[in-house]
Formats: structure tokens, sequence, C-alpha cells
């Protein structure tokens, strides 16, 4: 298994070996060492590889991530995972703001706490928090789940769209168009599936509840004409 | 206007006192990882030995050789003792016995026009200069310094001139200083509010406004962490605050908390940093405490 030691190398040699890694190549794990909070580790990468980064990283690791399977051992700054298309982004610790922004596929796990904004404007990737997240999380949700363990600050769902929302604990308060909806047999199927995914065991579904857009806000209404 | 958009901010707190002769090296290793945030200019305050009546007063010039020979004649002819300068680079601290505030004030806005006073008190000492972190840092000799606590600041600017004054810290009552990551929205109304309650200002700078008014509330009676509370209600706009007393040593973030910040903890320091980078290389980091300060909390530490 090829080591990366960002204590003797560079972070774009780094990103460029990982970048350039091809179908059919013999390395298929990599492990990231001394990352020390630098920015961007493991950024682009496109390949069914196994990253594991043994520390704490800064702005945007995995972001953009496409089939990498990618665990930060130790806490992750701003933008985890933002705008991963598919693969699996895991940070065992915390993470900071806007974890998985805009995120396209696949599914970012975070066993820790994420901050504020958490899955801001997400487009369909998938979301699962162990610990709490901050306020305005999941603010525009298009698309793709987020699964909350614990409690969601301020404003959670604020201006949404078609995200779903599941919360195990508390709401500090839900954001403009952000209601609690029924949680059907198709949702605890589907969160189910995202905790099995995540690896949680021992949780029961029916301990969340949902949350979603009322679609009052982006939906177009003729009545509403003379406001726009 | 000192509106902000990156800039790197970074504090240490020493619990433990074997590590004060390190205080210097560690904050220096800090503000250098945060060069990137900041590579226009930068400043640090440290909070070092005081002597129980005397006063630091720390000064700057653009013509030092010139200009701190003349400050001493001047001051030991108005007091009529001499008086001891520590001269370093463009700063120099003038050591004087409390009740000698008065005359080197006078003095320097006198006799000393090119002279300007960056910071007073019994612990405080306020380096700050245009150029790149490391340059300044190397330039003062931080990582020689020893004190309790210190906070430091790399500065991107984007809306004022790359001057040693819009550089932080900013001082604004003994031993105070404050540095800031954001921009303030409502600072000249809040000016002109402290200047009727007596307080005035150097520079055009939101920052120094919110320095300003820490201080303003503090001379009401608050504390710290009170008067922090307070700002919550008085100040607009986006905001990462480390705030430094004599004693004391506190974090603020706004409601909206964009201003990145992370805080770290163990038996023998609290440091803070704008981001990871900054904590990574302090002694026994792997097995601190890290997280992320909460929005519009006080986190306060003193002796």
């Amino acid at each position: 298994m090829p080591t990366l030691d960002l204590a003797l190398s560079s972070l774009r040699d780094l990103n460029g070996a990982l970048q350039t890694h091809t179908d059919g190549s013999n390395d298929t794990a990599f492990e990231v060492l001394n990352p020390r909070g630098q920015h961007a580790v493991a950024v682009g990468v496109n390949a069914p590889v196994t990253i594991d980064v043994r520390g704490s990283v800064g702005y945007y690791c995995g972001g953009m991530n496409q089939q990498a399977r990618i665990t930060v051992h130790g806490s992750a700054g701003p933008g985890v995972g933002e705008n991963m298309m598919s693969g699996t982004v895991t940070v065992r610790g915390d993470a900071s703001q806007y974890a998985g922004a805009t995120g396209r596929g696949g599914l970012l796990v975070i066993d820790g706490n994420a901050s504020s904004r958490c899955g801001i404007s997400m487009k369909g990737i998938d979301i699962v928090v162990r610990g709490n997240v901050g306020h305005m999380s999941a603010f525009m949700a298009q698309a793709g789940n987020l699964v909350v363990l614990g409690n969601a600050g301020e404003a959670l769902g604020d201006s949404i769209y078609e995200a779903r929302l599941f919360v195990r604990g508390d709401v500090t308060s839900l954001g403009a168009d952000c209601i609690e909806k029924d949680m059907r047999p198709e949702h605890h199927e589907a969160l189910a599936r995202l905790l099995d995914d995540a690896g949680i065991t021992g949780v029961a579904t029916t301990e969340f509840r949902r949350y979603g857009s009322a679609r009052r806000l982006y939906t177009f209404n003729i009545d509403n004409a003379d406001a726009y | 206007m000192g509106a902000l958009p990156m800039c790197g901010i970074v504090g240490l707190y020493l619990k433990d006192t074997k590590l004060e002769p390190q205080l210097g090296s560690l904050t220096s290793e800090m503000l250098a990882t945060m060069c990137e945030r900041g590579p226009d200019s930068a400043g640090f305050a440290v909070y070092g030995a005081a002597v129980e009546g005397e006063l630091k007063i720390t000064v700057q010039s653009a013509d030092p050789a010139a200009d701190f020979p003349a400050l001493a004649m001047a001051v030991e002819a108005e007091y009529g003792r001499p008086v001891r300068i520590d001269e370093r680079a463009t700063h120099a601290v003038v050591h004087v016995p409390a009740d000698a505030l008065g005359t080197v004030k006078n003095v320097v806005s006198q006799h000393c026009p090119t002279i300007r006073i960056m910071g007073i008190g019994e612990a405080i000492e306020i380096y700050k200069e245009v150029g790149l972190p490391t340059a300044v840092a190397s330039r003062f000799a931080l990582s020689e310094m020893s004190g309790t606590h210190a906070i430091g600041h790399t500065r991107m600017a984007t809306e004022s001139a790359v001057t040693t004054s819009g550089a932080h810290p900013f001082s604004t009552g003994l031993d105070q200083c404050l540095v800031h990551n954001g921009s303030l929205s409502n600072h000249h109304n809040l000016r002109r509010v402290l200047h009727r309650e007596g307080m005035s200002f150097q520079t055009d700078n939101d920052s120094e406004v919110a320095a300003g008014y820490l201080s303003w509330r503090m001379q009401q009676g608050l504390n710290l962490q009170q008067a922090l509370e307070k700002s919550l209600d008085d100040l607009d706009g986006f905001f990462t605050f480390v705030v430094g007393t004599k004693t004391g040593f506190a974090v603020l973030r706004d409601p909206i908390a964009c201003k990145p910040a992370v805080l770290a903890e163990t038996d023998s320091y609290v440091a803070f940093g704008s981001e990871y980078r900054a904590l990574a290389g302090l002694p026994g980091i792997e097995d601190a405490k890290v997280w992320e300060p909460e929005p519009a909390t006080v986190y306060f530490w003193g002796r």
C-alpha cells in the first residue's frame, strides 16, 4: 500500500498521484500521513481506491470525490466532501462549516459533530452525522438525504427544495418553508438503508423525525405575482 | 476600513508557567502558518512580566534612529529622571513609573509628531508592521519573547491601505487588545456614540471601534466576559474576535459565524487558530481537546 507522507512530499505530489490513478493499477489503497491541517487533501480523486488520512485536515478534503473511499482519522476543516459526486468520505472526528456543500452524490459520514451549514445546497449527496449539526444546515438543500443522530441548530432546512432531513434529537428551529413531515414506510426503508451504509447499528428509524419542504416558497404561485 | 474576508488569527494563553519562556517561539510558529491567510501585514501582542507600579508604553516610528533617542531625552527633561527604552526595530517599549504616563503622552503629542503610541499597560507589548508575517515576527524577534499569553494577526487588506496603523491588534485601554477577522457594518454609528462617551480613535478601522467598544464597557465596570456578551447586542456584522486583558483571554464569534475559528485546550494551554494548521505544531496537540467555538458564545479564560 503506497504511503504518502505530507511531511516529506508536497500536497501537489499527493493529489497528482491520486488523481492520475488509472483503472487496473495494482495500488488500490493509499495512506496519507502528517496532513497537519493542510487544505485540499485528496480532492478530485476519480478512482475506486481507499484513502486513509491519518490526522486532521483543513479546507475541502475529499472535494469533488468520485468513487474513492476516503477516511479522515481526525477532524476536518470547512467544506469537507464539497461537491462530491460519488464514493464515500468518512470523518472520524468533527467537521467544520458547510460539510458536503453542493454534493451531487455519494455518502459523507461524520462520526462527531458538524458545525454550521452542513449540507448547504446539497444536490443528491447523502450525509450522515452521528453527532449534532449547527445552524442553517441543509440551507437551500435540493436533493439527497441528511441524517442527524444528534440535534440540529437554528433554521434547519431554510428555503429547502426536495432534500429529505431526518433528525433523531432536538431541532432548535426550522427555517423558512421547512416543516415536519410524516415518516411513511418508504422513509423508514430509506433511512434504514442510510444508517446501514454508514455502519450505524442499534438505532431504530422510529427514533427519527422527518423534515422537508412545505413547497410554498420555491414553487411559483400566480397569486404572489405582485410580490416579485 | 478593515473589512477583511480572509485574515488569520492566532492566540495562545498559557496555564502552565513552565511554558512561559516559549510563548514567543510558539506564537511565532503559529503566526507563520497563517501567512497565506494574511500576507500584507502582521501584528502581535505579548503579555510579559509586569513590574508593580510600572507601565510599558509601546511606541512606533518610521524613523526609529532619530525618534527614539529624541523621545528619551524629551521624557527625561519633562519627567526629571531617565527612563528605560527598549528598542525593537520600528517599535520601542518605554518603561516608566505609572505616574509618568501623562508626561510621556504629552511629550509624544507635543514633541514627537512621527511617534505613535501602540499600546499601554503593565504587561502588554504590541508590535505590528507591514510585510510578510514571518518577516514581521523575525524583525521584532518574537521567538525570543516570553510571557503568559499572546495574540497575533495576519492581515489580507481588501478595503483599505496596507499600513502599520491598519494592522492588528488594536489596543484602546490599559493592557487590552483585540484582533478581528470580519467586518462590522455599524461601526460608523458606534464610533459616534463612543466619541460622545469620551473615547478616541487613532484610525478609521472598524476593528478599532470594536476594541474601543469593549474598553468602554469595561470602564463602566463590566468584566471582559460581560463586555463581550453585551457586544452581541450592539455590534452588527461579521466577526471572530480574540481579546486579551492583563490576566484574561477571550474568544467570541458573531451569531452567523462565517469567520473560521478553532480552539484547543490542554492542561498546559488554550490556543486559538483561524484553522487547525495554526495549532498543528503545538506540544501535545494530539491529545488536546480541539473544537470549533459555538456562534454567539463567549469563551473566557483568566487567572
